[in-house]
């Protein structure tokens, strides 16, 4: 599999990261060292090996359904580059 | 009846398949501590997990979780173990973390049915995919600013499940009636109050048309459609468009819609034009999740009666029509209250009273059963005043009618205006001799065969008294004394 | 040497005698350590320092001690990694795209410290979101390992100010001692703020995370202690993620046992995070027995890597004589998927934090650079708020985890990392600690391998095995290579017992024998 400077571009656009132009090239060469690098994973024989869904040997703890949490409006938006009365602002999504 | 759409090349059936996102009753959100209450100020439910601000975690509601499979239980499905939580990537306003906990592969409830009530009595399965828990996203507001669209989490990280069907509906009204029995079921459970208008209950609709009995075509998926009467436009208007595009040599592409409520018609959505690859991968946040079977045991037996079941023995042991039946259980508070008015009453007469005169009244100011200003214990005291022969079932017409108003009991309304009918001959002997005394040629004209005055005389007698005299008595008598 | 240098040589066991005993107060030392930061600012260790704080700590510290209500670290001072949310103090995972951000929250581990005792110097410089190996990737630019060979300039303070840039103005006071390097080494990374501060004695102890090494490595390179725990030991709550399934945190001190002792503060169950474990947390510094008779040591014979310098090979030859020494019984392991777990790693690492990053979008907090629409203002905000290196290992993850790659890449990935766990698993039936080199080298000088990613993962390539099947790992310092710089010995655990990590580590410091200050000091 080999990555050509569309794919890169589309990737990059999946991920939301904007890319000059002028580095794809740069990028794809070095996205296709480490894809060419892992795939000596094909090596491995993984015939009926179940894939790893957690690191520790337990199952999901549950918590009750108490109201906890929220209730500090002011605190949740002080971060936020840009908003008001307590809402988030964004550039007009037009759907 | 087949639902078909007339073609130029001939008749087309639509094959619909409904997603239905409902969202779970509980206090606090799937996978934070904050409320869940609809209408708060902006980001005043909202924990720093559903803002998923750096280094925050999820940990999830057992709540949450005996909800969906109490759903899973009353959809008669297969109840999964074992079920793995996903993150579905995409970016957008609404989702903070950009990435949504879904269920992927491995959902917490597998395949179901569901029996639809159709119109015409009679009741059809439609199977159920799958169920599977997710969080919902926040909301945005693109008409408070002129150039900036705002965003509200309240609602971001509210559970959600979402309720698959297989493609087995085949019309408008198939689609209407499947969404009418989710909703029943889903109040009958309590894991939902169906409430569309408020959007706790949302459907996409999956529409493809066919040739009848043809290969399926290609479908489109039309987002948050939200109520019924709209998925049933939106089902009209997507098969006809298909028909028509395929007819004039087109091709339907496989695409996200948007129904249009004020133009009544569906469009592609702009914004979600590129195809999207969602990047689905366990949560490595959140360990699988593993129920016991004695724990799904002891939801099952936490289960109310449903529905199907309802009507059953409302059938059966009541001995009411099916449709009577259906519509009583349509609401669970509706059954309930009319199993308290039929409670050691003739079961039939209570439905009358329920289904006939209370519904029907209700109906018309807009109200639901949990708004009547008679109590089931009111209404079953009216019926007991007509079987004991207290009121006849006349007045007792008035009496329900002067109980909505004023919502008084039935037997001070009677009291109070003196209804309380007429049994004693000698009251009733008098009031007949005298209807005869002022009509003697009537008397002689029925006398002389001509039978159709006793309706006559009954009407001057029940007159007389006000329509209070027992019908039964005044017949009798009228009966003896005009024989001579 | 004056009073104040010598408080900040102390270990925090030392140290903490000294506080009991009322040799000196918690004011007096967190000033040494302030006196310290200030005059070693060249290594550039530190994102944000919080002398006012840690002042303002220090003195509740001695009320406490005063009142005989002193915690297990009281009156410590310590670094804090900036990938650790500290409420009300700048919190930057070392990220343009994270400019400004203030956590109105306490990350659990740090809340730990805290109720402890514990008194926080500042925030300490890391690879961009902890990802690199040598501290290099920081949008506040490299850490300088005090091994690095150079000199001190003092200089008049008000005469730096032209040339420093606003931003590094704003974000530390101004420095009064500069350094000149004859040759920069990299500290490792991605704890190298963390790492640095420690081995030059600015902080007496420092909280490192660990992904694919990141607290070994760095450890390893400069002369420290560093444990990663057993995943699930520390509570992940309020680190800003890098890969969920492999972070995980711990302490970076000068000796075995501040390591044991700042452990046992930092882990514990935390219900706000579901993959804490609810096991108790035993008293580490009771481990430190020194007896490891009988104790079977692995040595994984895959380890044995093409290329591996002489010197490490003598390093890890030393390490077993050391042990054997003391009682403990060589055992040769295998470990067969050894080679896999690197690639395996750059699969599911990138793969999870492609996703963990899409939060940083200019919405709630940080960087925002505008655009025309929203897509654009996510586009440009993530393509100028995240560094190279990121930026690259987001692609690589959002390529594994795409349509119709998903199978190949990742969850081939996670399935190899099955086979590694598993190749764990069978060797705790032969031994109960395994002893390997930290690292394959010494450290080196910052600009060389930049331009080569694969050769800088190969840095992890010993320590990435641990994270990938969850285990305990310990570096501890064994002695300095051919070209005077500091080598580590890692010893691998079973899940959840630390306890053996320490007591053999232990034994492996006292056997090394007193280690050598770095350059800065001598």
């Amino acid at each position: 599999m080999s990555l050509d400077k569309a794919t890169v571009a589309k990737v990059a656009h999946l991920a939301r990261i904007r890319v000059p132009e002028g580095e794809l090239d740069h990028l794809a060469g070095q996205l296709n060292g480490l894809l060419g690098w892992v795939e000596q994973l094909r090596e491995v024989d993984t015939d009926g090996v179940e894939p790893m869904t957690s690191v520790v040997a337990q199952t999901l703890r549950r918590r009750a359904d108490a109201v906890a949490d929220g209730g500090y409006p002011d605190r949740v938006v002080a971060n936020a580059p840009d908003g008001a009365e307590h809402f988030f602002a964004v550039p007009k999504v037009v759907e | 009846m087949a639902y078909r759409i007339q073609g130029e090349t001939g008749e087309w059936e639509v094959v619909v398949g409904l997603e239905v996102h409902a969202q779970v009753i509980s206090n606090a959100k799937l996978f934070s501590g904050a409320a869940t209450a609809f209408g708060a100020a902006p980001n005043s439910q909202v924990s720093y997990v559903d803002a998923a601000f750096p280094g925050m975690l999820p940990v999830i509601n057992e709540f949450c979780v005996e909800q969906a499979v109490k759903t899973g239980l009353g959809l008669k499905a297969r109840i999964n173990l074992r079920s793995i939580f996903d993150r579905k990537n995409y970016f957008y306003a609404d989702l903070p973390a950009g990435y949504q906990i879904s269920q992927y592969k491995d959902p917490i409830v597998g395949e179901g049915t569901i029996v639809l009530d159709l119109s015409d009595g009679g009741t059809r399965e439609v199977g159920i995919e799958r169920l599977h828990l997710e969080m919902d996203a926040g909301k945005s507001l693109h008409d408070q600013h002129p150039s900036k669209t705002y965003v509200d989490l309240n609602r971001a990280g509210v559970a959600l499940m979402e309720i698959v069907s297989k493609p087995d509906l085949r019309s408008p009204e198939e689609a209407a009636a499947y969404l009418r029995k989710l909703r029943t079921i889903l109040r009958y459970l309590g894991t939902c109050d169906g409430n569309m208008e408020e959007g706790s209950m949302r459907c996409d609709v999956n529409v493809s048309v066919r040739k009848v009995g043809g290969r399926l075509g290609t479908r489109t998926e039309t987002k948050n459609v939200n109520s019924i009467r709209y998925v049933q436009q939106a089902i009209e208007y997507e098969a006809d468009r298909q028909v028509k595009l395929i007819e004039e040599g087109g091709q339907v592409v496989q695409e996200t819609r948007l129904w249009d409520p004020n133009k009544g018609i569906t469009r592609s959505m702009r914004s979600k034009e590129e195809a999207h690859d969602y990047r689905y991968f366990p949560d490595p946040d959140l360990l699988p999740l593993v129920l016991e079977q004695s724990w799904v045991d002891r939801v099952k037996q936490t289960l109310p009666e449903l529905p199907d079941d309802k009507k059953a023995r409302f059938m059966a042991d009541y001995g009411l029509s099916a449709y009577d039946a259906g519509v009583l259980v349509a609401e669970r508070a509706r059954a309930d209250f009319y199993e308290a008015v039929a409670k050691g009453r003739d079961a039939k007469m209570a439905a009358n009273y329920v289904i006939g005169d209370l519904l029907g009244a209700l109906n018309k100011t807009g109200k639901d059963i949990g708004e009547s200003p008679i109590s089931a214990a009111d209404l079953g005291g009216l019926i007991d005043l007509v079987t004991d022969g207290t009121i006849s079932g006349r007045i007792a017409k008035d009496v329900f009618a002067e109980m909505l108003e004023t919502g008084e009991k039935p037997s001070v309304i009677v009291e109070k205006k003196g209804l309380r009918q007429v049994t004693d001959t000698g009251a009733i002997d008098k009031a007949i001799d005298d209807v005869m005394a002022a009509n003697a040629d009537k008397v002689a004209e029925y006398r002389s065969g001509k039978d159709k005055l006793f309706g006559f005389f009954v009407g001057q007698v029940m007159r007389a008294t006000q329509g209070k005299a027992n019908p039964a008595l005044v017949n009798d008598i009228l009966a003896r004394k005009l024989k001579g | 040497m004056t009073k104040p240098t010598r408080l900040t040589h102390l270990s925090m066991a030392e140290a903490l005698e000294g506080l009991k005993a009322k040799d000196f107060t918690a004011v007096e030392l967190t000033r040494a350590h302030i006196d310290a930061i200030a005059d070693l600012r060249g290594l550039n260790a530190f994102i944000t320092e919080t002398p006012d704080l840690a002042l303002e700590q220090a003195a509740a510290s001695d009320a406490r001690y005063a009142k005989g209500e002193a915690g297990p670290l009281d009156g410590l001072p310590l670094g804090i990694k900036d990938l650790f949310c500290t409420r009300g103090v700048l919190t930057t995972a070392a990220s343009h795209i994270l400019d400004g951000f203030v956590p109105p929250y306490e990350s659990t581990v740090t809340s730990n410290l805290f109720r402890d005792g514990a008194v926080m110097l500042g925030k300490l410089n890391l690879d961009e979101f902890a990802m690199g190996s040598a501290n290099i990737t920081s949008y506040y630019g490299p850490v300088v390992s005090p091994w690095s060979p150079g000199r001190k300039i003092q200089r008049d303070a008000g005469t730096t100010a032209a040339g420093s840039e606003l931003l590094e103005g704003l974000r530390q006071p101004r420095p009064v001692t500069e350094w000149e390097w004859d040759r920069r080494l990299v500290p490792g990374g991605s704890s190298g703020g963390s790492a640095a501060s420690v081995a030059a004695r600015m902080v007496m102890g420092a909280t490192g995370t660990d992904t694919g090494g990141s607290i070994r490595q760095p450890a390893s390179f400069v002369g420290i202690v560093g444990i990663k725990p057993t995943y699930g030991r520390c509570s992940r709550w309020g680190i800003v993620a890098f890969a969920s399934s492999l972070d995980q945190a711990g302490p970076m001190t000068r000796t075995v046992k501040d390591a044991a002792i700042m452990l046992r503060s930092m882990a514990g169950f935390d219900p706000k995070d579901s993959t804490s474990v609810d096991l108790p947390v035993p008293d580490y510094t009771k481990a430190l027995t020194g007896d490891i008779r009988g104790l079977r040591v692995g040595i994984p014979k895959e380890y044995r890597v093409d290329g591996m310098p002489a010197e490490i090979e003598r390093l890890w030859q030393q390490g077993m004589d050391w042990l054997k020494a003391a009682g403990a019984v060589p055992v040769e392991i295998s470990l067969p998927h050894t080679k896999y777990a690197l690639p395996a790693y750059y699969i599911v690492a990138p793969a999870e934090a492609s996703s963990n990053l899409a939060r940083y979008d200019g919405v709630r907090f940080g960087l925002r650079v505008e655009g025309k629409d929203l897509k654009e203002m996510y586009e440009n905000t993530r393509g100028e708020g995240f560094g190279a290196e990121v930026r690259r290992r987001i692609l690589i993850g959002t390529y594994v985890l795409s349509a119709g790659y998903y199978d190949a890449y990742y969850l081939k990935a996670q399935k190899v990392r099955a086979r590694i766990a598993q190749d764990f698993t069978s060797a705790w039936d032969k031994c109960d600690v395994i002893l390997t080199p930290t690292a394959p080298s010494t450290a080196f000088a910052i600009g060389d391998k930049q331009d080569d990613p694969i050769a800088m993962y190969l840095n992890d390539v010993f320590t990435v095995p641990a994270n990938l099947a969850g285990l305990p790992g310990i570096s501890v310092p064994a002695g300095l290579g051919s070209d005077g710089l500091p080598l580590g010995l890692q010893l691998l655990g079973k899940p959840f017992d630390e306890e053996t990590l320490f007591r053999v580590a232990g034994v492996i410091e006292q056997a090394a024998g007193p280690q050598p200050l770095p350059p800065v000091h001598s």
